[in-house]
């Protein structure tokens, strides 16, 4: 019964909160309104997500968001004084492989967008069997460290969050 | 309204337009395409992100309704950003072939996705090199 | 004060506008015009937000929204393109 009625749980949620937001709107009839369409989509669309990503330790996935957030603050500050207090051609940018232990393909979005998101790394290419990330650092002295850093800091953590 | 709440948004919005400024002036200023990359995708989502926060306050504190819709839009940029900074590098290994040539190895047989020579594609990537 | 900061904030933005147009017009490749004009998008959600503040006028935020995804569309087509050579496969 739970499985027809909302095959998607997190959708479901996803969508009325982005109803709700879109309408700027909390009262009861844009709530009974946005779960219509919360219930429905899903239904509509479930052909299209054959697999569901298992999604556990709700605890980690705070810990994890908190802690993205301060590094994009921090990683702001640091390129923006890279970028005004350094000349361009003094920087040590380089590309760096990150072997990635993930396998599940959600997961290593998450990661991928992570990593574009904070200290000096931008995500540029997936290895064909997805088994590595091709990474760009901008300001680089110790890419073994950066790689042990981001392994440590977000893989780990999104381990802990789909598998 | 309390001053320090006011102190607070101007400082947001501030904050906001500088982090954007940065961020254009490094896809103005920086040498090569992939470290231009880094600008952009940074500053300007953290600039939009406070100008929004100072967005939601303002119509908090000044016009005293809850309007906290802006967060769609912050939440859109968040997300749209990373998908953004992929697709455009991804092109960018693609055409350029000095850039290509200094990629590290995967560590393991296959190459990487982009560049991975499946069948029939081969010719595509001639076609679309940087001229 | 808030008057203040965004006019500050505009004055920079516009800065930042002229900046991307620099980008895209030096090029040199056609990626870095794509990437300009991204961060052009971004510019404008963030200047009809400030100018949505201070003119008081709540109704300029669907505008603000429909850039950004407008935006992102026509950025990852483009990409898409030169990846691919078609934008829908």
């Amino acid at each position: 019964m739970r499985k027809i009625l909302v095959p998607h749980p997190i959708l479901t949620l996803f969508i009325t909160l982005v109803w709700l937001l879109l309408a700027n709107d909390f009262s009861a009839g844009h709530v009974v309104l946005g779960l219509i369409l919360g219930i429905g989509i899903p239904q509509i669309t479930s052909v299209y997500w054959p697999e569901r990503p298992k999604i556990g330790a709700p605890l980690v996935i705070v810990e994890y968001v908190l802690v993205v957030l301060w590094d994009i603050i921090v990683s702001n500050v640091q390129v923006a004084r890279l970028v005004l207090f350094h000349r361009g051609d003094a920087l040590r940018s380089t590309f760096i492989t990150v072997p990635l232990e993930l396998t599940a393909p959600e997961a290593i979005t998450t990661l991928a967008g992570t990593i574009t998101m904070t200290p000096g790394t931008v995500s540029t290419d997936l290895s064909a069997d997805g088994r590595a990330l091709l990474v760009h650092c901008l300001d680089v002295d110790d890419p073994a460290g950066t790689v042990a850093q981001i392994k440590a800091r977000y893989e780990a953590r999104l381990k802990r969050i789909f598998e | 309204m309390p001053i320090v709440a006011e102190f607070l948004i101007a400082a947001l919005i501030v904050v906001g337009a500088f982090f954007l400024l940065v961020g254009s002036f490094a896809l103005a200023k920086l040498p090569d395409m992939m470290r231009r990359l880094h600008g952009p995708t940074k500053a300007t989502t953290l600039g939009v992100g406070s100008i929004l926060i100072a967005s939601m306050a303002y119509a908090a504190v000044v016009r005293g309704t809850l309007s906290i819709h802006e967060l769609l839009i912050t939440l859109f940029l968040f997300l749209t950003a990373p998908v953004t900074a992929f697709m455009v590098a991804k092109a960018h290994i693609l055409r350029d072939r000095r850039e290509r040539a200094k990629l590290p190895p995967t560590g393991s047989e296959k190459g990487w996705a982009t560049l991975d020579p499946s069948p029939g594609s081969t010719d595509e990537l001639a076609g679309f090199e940087r001229k | 004060m808030i008057t203040l900061a965004c006019q500050i904030a505009l004055v920079a933005i516009g800065l930042s506008v002229v900046l991307n147009v620099y980008r895209i017009v030096a090029g040199p490749d056609v990626l870095d015009r794509i990437l300009a004009l991204d961060t052009m998008v971004i510019n404008a959600i963030a200047l009809i937000v400030v100018i949505a503040m201070l003119f008081e006028a709540p109704t300029y935020f669907e505008a603000a929204l429909l850039f950004a995804m407008v935006g992102f569309l026509t950025t990852v087509s483009f990409c898409k393109y030169l990846l691919r050579g078609n934008v829908i496969e």
